[in-house]
């Protein structure tokens, strides 16, 4: 009796769970199917090679695209080395500058302990502040203070800042998992702080950094608000060509067609989503190659 | 001092281990021992060798926990110092403590006088990074870096520092090999993973990784515990032979393993040191009751 009972639970929690697998994954492929549906007829060299047009049928997705990518490019080359080196401080050299117990020295501990669970406490609630705040920041500083203008580096760089609490934190997670076994050897062997740092740690977690960086990454090439505060434009006939362009980007020039009444602009839009999801699933894809890339090498 | 003042148990025990772990020839072994007993220079075992490291009323700690309660000792050059105690008596909070490793800890700290090479150790003059170089560790895992092969495990000391050259790359892989009494085992195939040995052949390397730094001193904090004891006679050899040149000194569990391989005993309690002095006579004379107590096994 009490074996049946234990049974019927026993199949009763598997299934739950594999309906929790498959609501998701249900919802996804009908989202991926009705996309496809809708906008896979009108994917074509023309679509991803033309420019915006008054009328449905000539237009284009070209600037979005390349100004997604330049953005994607941009936002990676300024959040990883930033975000790196935050986790490395925070994880390698925050709190462990000073020895012995004179009274100033264990002042400078208590100050970096604080200073570092500070600094951790805030880049978690970074991570959840609302990209459009981000938009915003990005407006005041890169756009007005700093003078960057409605500029591909303004974005690129709004971007960043979205996403460098994300990569700070997967980055730590990845320079945690390094086992403190391979750092004591390397220390014992007269290594300084930044040569273990630099050849034993980071190598070791370079596959967990890259995995948390692209994911992240990929999240902010579908990001919209911050880079529509920021003024991306909407109609572009040009590629942006170099760093202070005037620029588009995918999820803008998508959310431009579905906001016209015309039918034909909601295929256009479809197709454009169609764009979208094959580039992020494509960095998605590149971050599980290098992991596994990677991984194997460590091996 | 002298063999036969050894306890009959103690060396059965001995005997018992390589016999059942088909150790092929003990005699080999004893071999090791015979060197080890046989002082270096001069008539005797009771001429002074000249001190290596000096510690004087060292503290250690985590936080508010004090691990080591003020401990002075002398390290004699050329000489094993073995350092004996049960668990969390500050052994290796000890050794730590020499070549500045203890630091690494989050909230550890460290005072007291250290003399090592004209200098203490603790003295705002004196580089951690440069004095490891000087005073070398072998851990108690095998810890061969996994993404290097056997001859970069090897250098990595140098590569990591940046201090070799190509030309002497070589030379060192093989002396330093040869001296850890591995690179017959692994001449022909320097290039494969250094993970790809042997527990006790890791340890070798480590030795070997560490000999490569041209430390003047070798710490070993409980080398031998990951170890079958196959292994482990092995790296006693070479602990016998590494005397020659280096100074050694060993945190070991095991009795045993202090009676075989080392010149001086240390025994350490509750963050003290109880008795330092040679190793035949804190195993057959001590001179404190809890040391005795604890060799004899009332505790521990």
């Amino acid at each position: 009796m009490q074996e049946k009972r234990s049974t019927w639970r026993e199949t009763l929690f598997r299934n739950a769970c594999l309906v929790a697998v498959v609501i998701p994954l249900g919802l996804l492929a009908l989202l991926i199917g009705d996309v496809v549906a809708d906008g896979i007829g009108r994917l074509n060299g023309q679509f991803l090679s033309s420019y915006p047009s008054r009328f449905a049928s000539r237009a284009g997705i070209l600037p979005g695209l390349v100004g997604s990518i330049m953005l994607v490019v941009l936002t990676a080359s300024l959040a990883i080395p930033i975000g790196v080196g935050a986790a490395l401080y925070l994880e390698e050299y925050a709190g462990q500058e000073t020895v012995g117990d004179s009274l100033a020295a264990r002042a400078a501990r208590v100050w970096d302990r604080y200073f570092a669970t500070v600094i951790e406490i805030n880049v978690a609630n970074l991570a959840g502040v609302p990209s459009v705040i981000y938009g915003l920041l990005g407006l005041q500083i890169f756009v007005r203070v700093v003078g960057m203008g409605r500029s591909l580096l303004a974005g690129g760089a709004t971007l960043a800042l979205l996403v460098l609490p994300v990569v700070i934190i997967a980055s730590r997670e990845a320079i945690r998992t390094v086992p403190r076994h391979l750092r004591e050897a390397a220390y014992g062997l007269g290594a300084t702080r930044w040569q273990v740092s630099r050849r034993i740690v980071l190598p070791s977690a370079a596959p967990g950094i890259l995995t948390g960086a692209i994911l992240a990454i990929s999240r902010a090439i579908g990001e919209t608000a911050p880079i529509i505060v920021i003024g991306a434009l909407t109609y572009v006939t040009f590629v942006p060509n170099n760093l202070s362009s005037e620029f588009t980007a995918l999820p803008i020039q998508i959310f431009n067609w579905v906001s016209r009444p015309q039918e034909e602009f909601a295929v256009n839009a479809a197709a454009g989503i169609i764009v979208l999801l094959v580039t992020v699933f494509s960095l998605n894809l590149i971050a599980v190659l290098l992991r596994n890339r990677l991984e194997r090498r460590l091996r | 001092m002298n063999m036969n003042l050894n306890t009959p148990t103690e060396t059965e025990q001995r005997m018992d281990v390589y016999a059942s772990s088909g150790y092929p020839e003990s005699d080999d072994h004893l071999d090791a021992r015979d060197r080890m007993r046989t002082p270096l220079t001069g008539d005797t075992d009771e001429e002074p060798r000249p001190t290596e490291i000096s510690v004087r009323g060292l503290r250690a700690g985590y936080g508010t926990k004090e691990v080591l309660k003020g401990v002075s000792m002398d390290i004699h050059a050329n000489e094993v110092t073995a350092i004996i105690g049960p668990s969390g008596c500050g052994k290796s909070t000890f050794i730590r403590c020499i070549n500045r490793m203890h630091e690494l800890v989050p909230s550890a700290y460290a005072k007291g006088d250290v003399q090592f090479a004209g200098n203490n150790v603790y003295s705002s003059s004196v580089d951690p990074v440069l004095l490891r170089r000087k005073i070398g560790m072998v851990f108690q895992k095998p810890n061969p870096f996994p993404t290097m092969s056997i001859r970069q495990n090897v250098l990595a000391g140098l590569t990591l520092t940046g201090r070799l050259s190509g030309s002497e790359a070589n030379t060192i892989v093989e002396s330093s090999l040869k001296e850890a009494a591995l690179w017959d085992e692994v001449k022909d195939k320097l290039d494969e993973p250094g993970m790809s040995l042997s527990g006790g052949q890791q340890q070798r390397l480590c030795i070997a990784r560490t000999i490569a730094v041209k430390p003047d001193v070798i710490l070993m904090d409980e080398p031998c515990s990951a170890l079958d004891p196959v292994a482990t006679a092995r790296i006693e050899d070479l602990i016998a032979k590494l005397r020659a040149d280096y100074t050694v000194v060993i945190v070991t569990h095991n009795m045993q393993q202090a009676a075989r391989c080392s010149d001086r005993t240390a025994f350490f309690l509750m963050g003290e040191l109880v008795e330092i002095t040679n190793t035949d006579r804190i195993f057959t004379a001590p001179k404190d009751t809890r040391t005795e107590d604890y060799i004899t096994g009332k505790f521990g």
